[in-house]
């Protein structure tokens, strides 16, 4: 049995993305910057991977911008931005729940001089509307917010932030960490007046390798990456094609997101009511949370053991979040969770493929480990 | 250009009338070693040195000296360049064998040895031809007698002539096995690896012991002490290591011992464990990374409970160290990086709030009573998975 629960860390590529790349490593290998028909159709199938980027985005396909992972896109963005609007001014507003690859661009940032503001999220670690204005100034150039949280699944008010700049009469650039909700809840920049957005393939069953960032029509960005041009000099390198083209085609095989993620809920809500029948179970993340992310604490259980436990038993769940290993979360102390609810965390992230019965068995072996290990 | 290694006498660091039986130790250890992982060597011995040369010249000779380098019981060695005994390839062979080196020196002096007497250059005259060759094309050098960058010594033998710079230092100590076997009582921390590291050098051969508590330890703590033993490895040769499954050892104690024991109970256990197993593989002593005062378990009273508990004599050789300088050992030999990760350790698992510092003999003893199980522990060591590293 193999019941893999960590779909927020990485995901299971798609028989069609694993097809699609096969091609790529095999047939279609030629560069795409190559003037001979090889590297014509390369070109051709990067640009349909583009298409196919921009029709989940509802956007234009000359506002992707193809990088190598969610990481890359993010430091695209920010140090872009930030480079090209340096002479306006010095503030950037974030929160202080961002996932490393925006976090530590701030401190860098912070270390050349820039004054960096985080918000501080709510109860349910999602970030205000209000506070956002009121923290917006004359000097702001960039705000940097995520879709969603990575570790306990909250879902931003990213629709607002637009209200909240104009409102400030201010012409800051946004930009949108949406590497957990692309491809699970609507996303559409344009319409939210979102300037930036970083999506990641290997989060819906594409190949680790292949990010994009979404730039409006318009928005200059200063290339963070330089060499040979590609992707309109945004991010230099020779494009990873076969990465590339898995992402393009796991985007094409995302099934309908509003019916996808009403099933989702369901699941969600079916194991949520089984798990918290067992004793101490408490569930960390807010009710309203993207029902793909699922934190909750086991009291008296170290997370790393139920983790091991789980995993004797074929069942892959992570502690807190797979990119911080050994470090106490910050999101759950953020939100007022005390030492023991935090030690005792785990993430269950599901994926379109997860079931019910799925879902049954980690109860199951939840039951198990808490009879076993629980004084 | 063929290459081969000298491994002088003198380099050794063995004196007294052991020391052929040590010597042919060592060339044992270091022929093993370079099979293993490079290939086939040829060893020479000829005049109080030996000459060890590739049999197949398509090796990774750096990889070869690395190892040689590596292995305890080597002062130094001396890698080189072997010849044809006439001046003007010897000086060809110098000047291109050398250049890099000699391009960043900016003074050097020539050293020759003729054991071949029938050769027509003397020593002093082989001195002067080399010197005058490599001054008249690098002309950075300067000639200092004294106290030179680089020395380049010419030997000239009875079938070849040998030409090397600097000699390279090598990992000192005894050679492996000249002192016996002894098994380490090894965890994961920055401490047991050293401890390791430093009874090898004293010439021991390692067996090791983990102690694993799988669901409460992962299975990456085990992967980090593999990765620990290939480490010390590098010196001391192969090392065999056994994987004691200790989870429900551990649950006997957290059930039965009073909290404030559970540790020394555990590590009592652990010395039991591993000396029986020790003494199954004729190891004459345990090994272990324990330091005064480091931790409650590691006060001296808490010791003489667990040293009661082991069978075999206990070589501590971190005892009175500070953590600093146990640190800037794992630095040296490379095994702090990889210590420091952050996976569980059976040591960690049930650790108790408040644990007693001063135990006595007879508490530790009633407390390990009330823990002890014959069929668990009989289990533990009979299922001990084994695992030989390189």
């Amino acid at each position: 049995m193999e019941i893999y629960l960590d779909n927020s860390a990485t995901t299971k590529v798609c028989r069609e993305a694993a097809d699609a790349m096969m091609k790529m490593l095999t047939e279609n290998y030629g560069n795409p910057s190559s003037l001979h028909s090889k590297g014509v159709e390369a070109s051709k199938a990067i640009e349909n991977a583009r298409q196919n980027l921009a029709d989940a985005l509802s956007c234009s396909k000359d506002e992707i911008f193809f990088t190598t992972s969610g990481t890359t896109a993010n430091n695209t963005a920010i140090f872009g931005a930030v480079n090209a609007n340096k002479r306006k001014g010095n503030r950037i507003i974030t929160t202080s729940l961002e996932h490393p690859s925006v976090s530590e661009c701030m401190k860098k940032l912070e270390e050349q001089g820039f004054e960096i503001i985080r918000l501080k999220p709510d109860m349910n670690g999602a970030f205000s509307p209000m506070e956002l204005m009121n923290a917006i100034n004359s000097k702001t150039i960039l705000i940097s917010i995520m879709a969603v949280n990575n570790e306990i699944g909250t879902i931003n008010p990213i629709n607002q932030i637009k209200t909240a700049v104009k409102r400030a009469s201010s012409d800051a650039l946004i930009h949108v960490d949406a590497v957990q909700g692309f491809g699970k809840i609507p996303l559409n920049p344009s319409k939210a007046g979102i300037d930036l957005m970083t999506v990641s393939s290997h989060k819906i069953h594409g190949p680790k390798g292949a990010g994009a960032l979404y730039i409006r029509k318009g928005v200059k960005i200063q290339p963070h990456v330089v060499g040979g041009g590609q992707e309109k000099g945004i991010f230099s390198g020779t494009e990873a094609m076969p990465a590339i083209v898995g992402f393009g085609t796991a985007v094409k095989s995302l099934p309908n997101i509003t019916q996808e993620l009403a099933d989702t809920k369901t699941i969600r809500d079916y194991f949520v009511r089984e798990v918290t029948k067992i004793g101490g179970v408490h569930i960390n993340s807010p009710d309203d949370a993207l029902p793909y992310i699922i934190n909750l604490s086991v009291l008296g259980v170290p997370s790393q053991t139920i983790v091991n436990s789980l995993s004797e038993q074929g069942i892959y769940v992570s502690a807190g979040s797979a990119c911080k290993k050994g470090h106490r979360s910050e999101v759950l102390t953020a939100i007022g969770l005390d030492g023991k609810r935090i030690d005792s965390a785990i993430r269950i992230s599901l994926s379109r493929y997860t079931t019910k019965r799925d879902m049954d068995e980690v109860v199951k072996a939840l039951d198990k480990i808490v009879m076993r290990i629980r004084r | 250009m063929k290459e081969i290694i000298l491994l002088k006498d003198g380099e050794l660091a063995l004196k007294g009338l052991n020391r052929r039986t040590f010597e042919d130790i060592l060339m044992k250890n270091i022929r093993q070693r370079l099979r293993h992982a490079v290939g086939e060597f040829k060893f020479t011995r000829s005049q109080s040195t030996c000459v060890i040369a590739p049999v197949d010249e398509n090796i990774d000779f750096d990889k070869a000296v690395d190892i040689i380098q590596h292995c305890f019981g080597v002062v130094g060695i001396s890698r080189a360049a072997q010849c044809e005994k006439d001046i003007d390839v010897i000086k060809n062979t110098a000047l291109e064998y050398l250049r890099d080196e000699l391009s960043f020196a900016r003074t050097f002096k020539v050293e020759a040895k003729r054991s071949d007497k029938k050769f027509p250059y003397n020593s002093p005259q082989i001195c002067n031809e080399v010197g005058g060759f490599l001054l008249s094309h690098l002309h950075h050098l300067k000639v200092d007698v004294h106290n030179p960058d680089v020395k380049v010594t010419v030997e000239v033998r009875d079938n070849h002539a040998f030409i090397h710079g600097n000699q390279l230092k090598g990992a000192g100590g005894m050679p492996t096995g000249t002192g016996g076997k002894a098994c380490v009582l090894i965890s994961g921390g920055i401490d047991s690896p050293v401890a390791a590291w430093m009874m090898a050098k004293r010439g021991l051969q390692l067996t090791a012991v983990h102690f694993a508590s799988p669901p409460y330890t992962s299975e990456r703590a085990e992967m980090k002490v593999h990765e620990l033993l290939k480490k010390v490895a590098r010196y001391s040769g192969r090392i065999d290591l056994y994987t004691v499954h200790f989870t429900e050892i551990q649950e006997a104690i957290r059930d039965n011992s009073p909290e404030d024991m559970f540790t020394i109970t555990m590590r009592r256990i652990m010395m039991k464990i591993a000396t029986r197993i020790a003494e199954s593989k004729d190891c004459g002593a345990l090994i272990t990374g324990e330091s005064v005062g480091q931790v409650a378990s590691q006060t001296m009273w808490a010791l003489r409970c667990t040293d009661a508990a082991a069978g075999l004599p206990v070589f501590r050789p971190c005892i009175g160290m500070d953590k600093n300088e146990i640190i800037e050992i794992s630095r040296k030999i490379d095994t702090f990086d990889i210590s420091i990760e952050p996976f569980e350790d059976c040591c960690t698992v049930f650790t108790p709030k408040h644990p007693r510092t001063k135990p006595t003999p007879q508490m530790a003893e009633e407390a390990e009573n009330a823990a002890w199980d014959d069929e668990l522990v009989n289990k533990a060591i009979e299922t001990a998975k084994h695992m030989a590293i390189h």
